[in-house]
């Protein structure tokens, strides 16, 4: 039941226009040099960091999608029903939105981290740091999304939810994209695995309360 | 049995919708939930079917397959394709249970009210679970689909599978009758 339910994350990515975050990646990545100015040295120096802030918001646009459209239609009950735990549904979940997801703005990162100055030795820590920090992300979008799902206005107060969640992960991200050094790529995973081990906890705990 | 509850409590926004509640229901039987609206028969469905936590009270329950309002099938797939999602080997036998067979290739988003309505008791024959609970089937229905639910409902029972559902009509056959009182 888990494969198709990934499956079927997979599919439901793809068909809902899984390019848009990825969209919104570069056109926020394009818009740093403009608002910076055409310093090359200032811009490689906060590259790092304008990256990750593309990453974030990029993340953001999913998370109406990712759960209460299941929850409004009976799919999470009937899943209940049939015997997958909310757990489960949430691992599904986390794993079929990063594929649809993380390699996509992988690909995309190449050309942001040109557009905002970052080469060499520079774009590939900024690939790894994202490539580490990605599944992250998408768990937590997948929790912000379970524990706003049914709410009114629940988009913006997801925005509110997740911002402040991967503040951690934006400090040692964008650390480890623009220091050589590898205690940050250290840390960034350390948090990162944190907010995985944790998410489907969360995820499913809020699927329980949302069920009425 | 295939559901044994015992001095079930429910309290839903904070008003208690029924206490010291006996519910059983044994292989082959069928219950018919009556009451006014409000009275809880959606909440208790839900409580069989392990949705809602009762306040009070213990329920043992088979693995159970629900009909309620929500139709939990991918609306851009094809129904053929949105039905096989779920587990259980009846598909095709549920989908020309309720002559759905010609509308396999259609997006469940294109199905009128009353072949959604089939759908989702399609769906709950497809499970193969040996408890059925329906809220409302009837509500859509033409009478020759209530004719195919009735078939469907009888055959269940000869199989040994159990069925509970809350409606305000009668249908065919010998049914427990249970009354939630407000």
């Amino acid at each position: 039941m888990i494969a198709a339910l990934i499956a079927r994350e997979i599919r439901r990515g793809l068909a809902g226009a899984a390019w848009l975050p990825v969209a919104f990646f570069l056109l926020v990545a394009a818009i740093v040099p403009f608002a910076v100015g055409p310093d090359a040295k200032l811009l490689a120096r906060i590259g790092g960091g304008a990256l990750w802030i593309a990453a974030l918001t990029a993340a953001l646009l999913p998370i109406e999608r990712l759960v209460e459209p299941d929850r409004a239609d009976g799919i999470l009950d009937q899943l209940a029903l049939s015997g997958t735990s909310e757990e489960g549904i949430a691992c599904a979940k986390i794993a079929g939105h990063w594929l649809t997801f993380g390699p996509l703005l992988l690909i995309a990162a190449v050309p942001a981290s040109i557009l905002v100055g970052l080469d060499g030795a520079a774009l590939l820590r900024a690939i790894i740091a994202l490539a580490i920090g990605t599944p992250a992300l998408a768990a937590l979008a997948v929790t912000v999304a379970a524990l706003t799902a049914g709410l009114p206005r629940a988009g913006s107060l997801a925005g509110l939810l997740l911002m402040p969640l991967a503040i951690p992960l934006v400090i040692f991200g964008a650390a480890a994209t623009g220091a050589a050094a590898a205690s940050a790529l250290k840390l960034e995973a350390a948090v990162a695995l944190l907010t995985l081990a944790g998410a489907p906890f969360v995820t499913g705990a809020a699927i329980r309360a949302a069920r009425t | 049995m295939l559901v044994e509850g015992q001095g079930l409590a429910l309290v839903r926004g904070g008003r208690l919708l029924f206490e010291g509640l006996d519910v059983a229901l044994r292989a082959g039987e069928a219950l018919r939930l009556t009451g006014p609206n409000g009275c809880g028969k959606s909440s208790l469905i839900r409580l069989i079917a392990g949705l809602l936590t009762p306040a009070a009270g213990t329920i043992d329950r088979a693995v159970a397959a629900l009909a309620d309002d929500s139709l939990a099938l991918d609306r851009e797939l094809p129904l053929g394709k949105a039905l096989a999602f779920w587990p259980g080997a009846r598909t095709g036998e549920a989908m020309a249970a309720f002559d759905l067979q010609s509308l396999a290739d259609v997006p469940v988003r294109m199905l009128s009210t009353g072949q959604a309505r089939r759908a989702r008791l399609a769906r709950v024959m497809a499970s193969g679970a040996p408890l059925w609970l329906l809220d409302e089937p009837l509500n859509g229905l033409d009478s020759a689909s209530v004719d195919q639910l009735g078939t469907a409902i009888a055959d269940h029972r000869s199989a040994g599978g159990g069925v509970i559902i809350a409606s305000h009509a009668a249908l065919a056959g010998q049914w427990q009758a249970l009354e939630l009182l407000r």
